[in-house]
């Protein structure tokens, strides 16, 4: 990066825009341009490319690692760089003995519940996501949308929480499941999940932007109801809105470890899957091949919905869809 | 924010008037059913806003503010599980005992060193891949897209890889330090390849905060990225007569034109990286202990409220230290926004 002098900017990008048309003729008075041109309008160089495909690299070796581990045997692993830095043929093995279907001498790791535990997080998820989305989304169209007593109070009360640490509440809440009777079951990492400041805040802003009142006036004049409004013209509009704090938020709710290890518990019967995780990584002595299967599979999924939803997420992070 | 809620306001305006021309309108034709629709249209207007933000506020209320709030009590009263029968008002007792407290400060050292080795790099690391990736690109999307595959993997599995890599045997980090020639001798004489990463506080805060940094990079360049696409362009045309190369156009132009994003991040990870808990939990060899290493050399403050409220299960205390470490949150973090804004400014 350091080598990209003022001088060998102009050259490369030249260079760099060879295979594709050029729309400048002149190249000196085009060089003299380039250097107080916006970034997005220059032309990546060959070296762009380089760097960004070495952060990409970066990003995705430790999963392939994981992989690479999940496939191998004991001996493999005891072996420098493994079976050669490539997978080996022992996947299916490793698998198996993490669902609990195959059993290795020594040790049983059925009570991790490996594969209750992926069905678990899969429900944990789709609830939470599917309720947050829903409440978030009545209450940002409310406070966007209609007046009442109270409102500006309320939202400040909102997102003066955004900013606190979670950290802050979490011994409170923990007694708060306890004294529900909720402690150790699945229903203690729902609940608190099912609403979040942030959701609200975010939904309202897109609303507020994105909904001009004149729309709903209309609506109101021809006689809907304020909760029909919401149903038929508010969710349609925000639609996008919604993919984006659902992919945010799905990601968020199966990542969760923190809350997920004191409410469910070590050991619990049910738990998520990454409670369930690290269960496996608990034992006096951890096999890495095996707990590297199981965390290649809590990881596929959402490798999955990068590919297919990748674009969104970006999206949503690029918008200010961010999570404190 | 004042701007837009003032074109709103009267925006607004004509609508009130209309519904309650609308709601009296109906009222003389109609006979009893009338009644109904005028009571009706008030409901709707009075009454259902609040059964909108009923269902929010209400599990709001209960799971995230009175937490917050109940928090505090808590921290004030003597609330160990173990010892149910003394269970009263502690007054300061659990704040002073966090003042005397070694492993208290131990922590706190070890989040803060962590927290360093992590932010710096990944903030920097950030921007020069935001910067990457600000030109005109092909494949634009596959390059944002592959950026985030730390962020969706989930920490516990990145961790449990990371610690595997980190191992004191056969890892991988150790099998690459062995081939350049790095060893060090363990406490009998017995020699390795590489280091023993978890021996140490420096080894194993690098261990971790190359986790952290490598989770957080592609997020942040995307935040850096969207800030320095909304930069107008002139500004760059202006800044042709400098003849200013692209690394100094970051540094000169790029950067203090993202500066409110720049601070928002430092204060974004700040909240999180003093937070941290995953990584140094499952780094460990029994990946519940919460102990942060034999001595512990890594153990972070939100650990250490683990280890006290669910391993000694003293919750008055652990409540205590959270407000500890809340304080210490926001005081870092304006001091950090304070500090980027500085700097920032003398850039200029």
């Amino acid at each position: 990066m350091t080598s990209t002098g003022p001088s060998s900017l102009g050259v490369r990008t030249v260079g760099a825009v060879g295979p594709t048309p050029t729309h400048d003729t002149q190249p000196v008075r085009r060089k003299a341009a380039l250097l107080g041109r916006s970034p997005q309008d220059t032309a990546a160089s060959p070296w762009n490319y380089v760097f960004l495909v070495v952060a990409i690299l970066a990003s995705a070796f430790p999963i392939y690692w994981m992989f690479v581990v999940a496939t191998g045997t004991d001996a493999d692993l005891s072996r420098p760089a493994y079976m050669g830095l490539v997978p080996g043929d022992n996947f299916m093995h490793n698998v198996g003995v993490v669902l609990g279907n195959v059993a290795e001498q020594g040790r049983s790791y059925d009570n991790a519940r490996f594969a209750d535990s992926f069905v678990n997080s899969i429900l944990v998820t789709v609830i939470v996501t599917a309720s947050l989305l829903f409440f978030c989304s009545l209450a940002g169209f409310a406070f966007a949308k209609l007046r009442f007593k109270g409102r500006d109070a309320l939202m400040v009360i909102v997102v003066l929480t955004l900013t606190i640490p979670n950290q802050l509440g979490i011994v409170a809440l923990y007694i708060i499941i306890s004294k529900l009777g909720w402690q150790g079951q699945l229903i203690s990492v729902i609940v608190p999940g099912l609403v979040s400041a942030f959701g609200v805040f975010y939904m309202r802003q897109f609303i507020e932007d994105s909904i001009p009142d004149e729309l709903i006036e209309s609506a109101r004049v021809d006689g809907a109801s304020t909760f029909r409004v919401y149903w038929n013209i508010v969710i349609p509009i925000i639609r996008p809105a919604l993919g984006v704090l659902g992919l945010l938020t799905a990601v968020g709710t199966w990542n969760e470890f923190q809350w997920a290890l004191i409410a469910l518990g070590s050991g619990s019967p049910n738990k998520t899957i990454g409670v369930a995780l690290s269960d496996l990584a608990s034992g006096n002595y951890v096999k890495y091949r095996i707990v590297l299967a199981g965390s290649f599979l809590a990881t596929v999924p959402l490798i999955l919905l990068l590919f297919v939803a990748g674009k969104q997420i970006v999206r949503g992070i690029m918008e200010g869809a961010v999570k404190a | 924010m004042s701007a837009t809620s003032g074109v709103k306001a009267t925006a607004v305006a004509p609508r009130t008037t209309g519904s309650e021309s609308r709601s009296s309108s109906p009222t003389p034709p109609s006979h009893d059913v009338g009644g109904w629709h005028r009571f009706w249209g008030r409901f709707d207007h009075k009454v259902v806003p609040y059964l909108l933000i009923s269902p929010f506020f209400i599990l709001f209320a209960v799971f995230g503010l009175f937490p917050l709030l109940y928090n505090g009590v808590v921290a004030f009263r003597n609330w160990s599980l173990l010892d149910p029968a003394n269970d009263g008002w502690a007054g300061f007792a659990n704040f002073a005992r966090l003042l005397e407290d070694d492993k208290f400060w131990n922590a706190l050292g070890n989040t803060f060193g962590i927290f360093i080795l992590s932010t710096v790099p990944q903030l920097f690391l950030a921007l020069v891949i935001a910067a990457l990736l600000n030109r005109k690109l092909r494949a634009t999307s596959v390059f944002r897209v592959g950026i985030l595959l730390p962020y969706v993997t989930p920490v516990v599995a990145s961790t449990l890889v990371f610690a595997s890599i980190f191992a004191k045997d056969n890892g991988l980090a150790n099998w690459v330090l062995g081939l350049v020639g790095v060893q060090s001798e363990l406490g009998g004489g017995q020699v390795i390849e590489g280091v023993d990463w978890r021996s140490t506080k420096l080894t194993s805060w690098t261990a971790i905060a190359i986790m952290v940094n490598w989770k957080w990079v592609g997020y942040n360049a995307l935040l850096y990225l969207s800030a320095m696409q909304s930069i107008p362009k002139d500004v760059y045309e202006a800044a042709a007569l400098d003849g200013a190369g692209a690394w100094k156009q970051l540094w000169r132009i790029t950067v203090p034109m993202i500066r409110p994003m720049v601070l928002f991040t430092v204060v974004l990870s700040t909240i999180g990286g003093l937070q941290l808990f995953a990584e140094p939990m499952l780094f460990e060899q029994n990946a519940q202990a919460g102990t942060g290493g034999t001595r512990g050399q890594w153990q972070t403050v939100a650990q250490l409220i683990y280890y006290t409220g669910w391993k000694q299960l003293n919750l008055g205390y652990a409540a205590a230290m959270s407000w500890g470490l809340f304080l210490i949150i926001v005081v870092i973090a304006a001091f950090n926004a304070f500090l980027t804004n500085r700097l920032g400014g003398g850039k200029r």
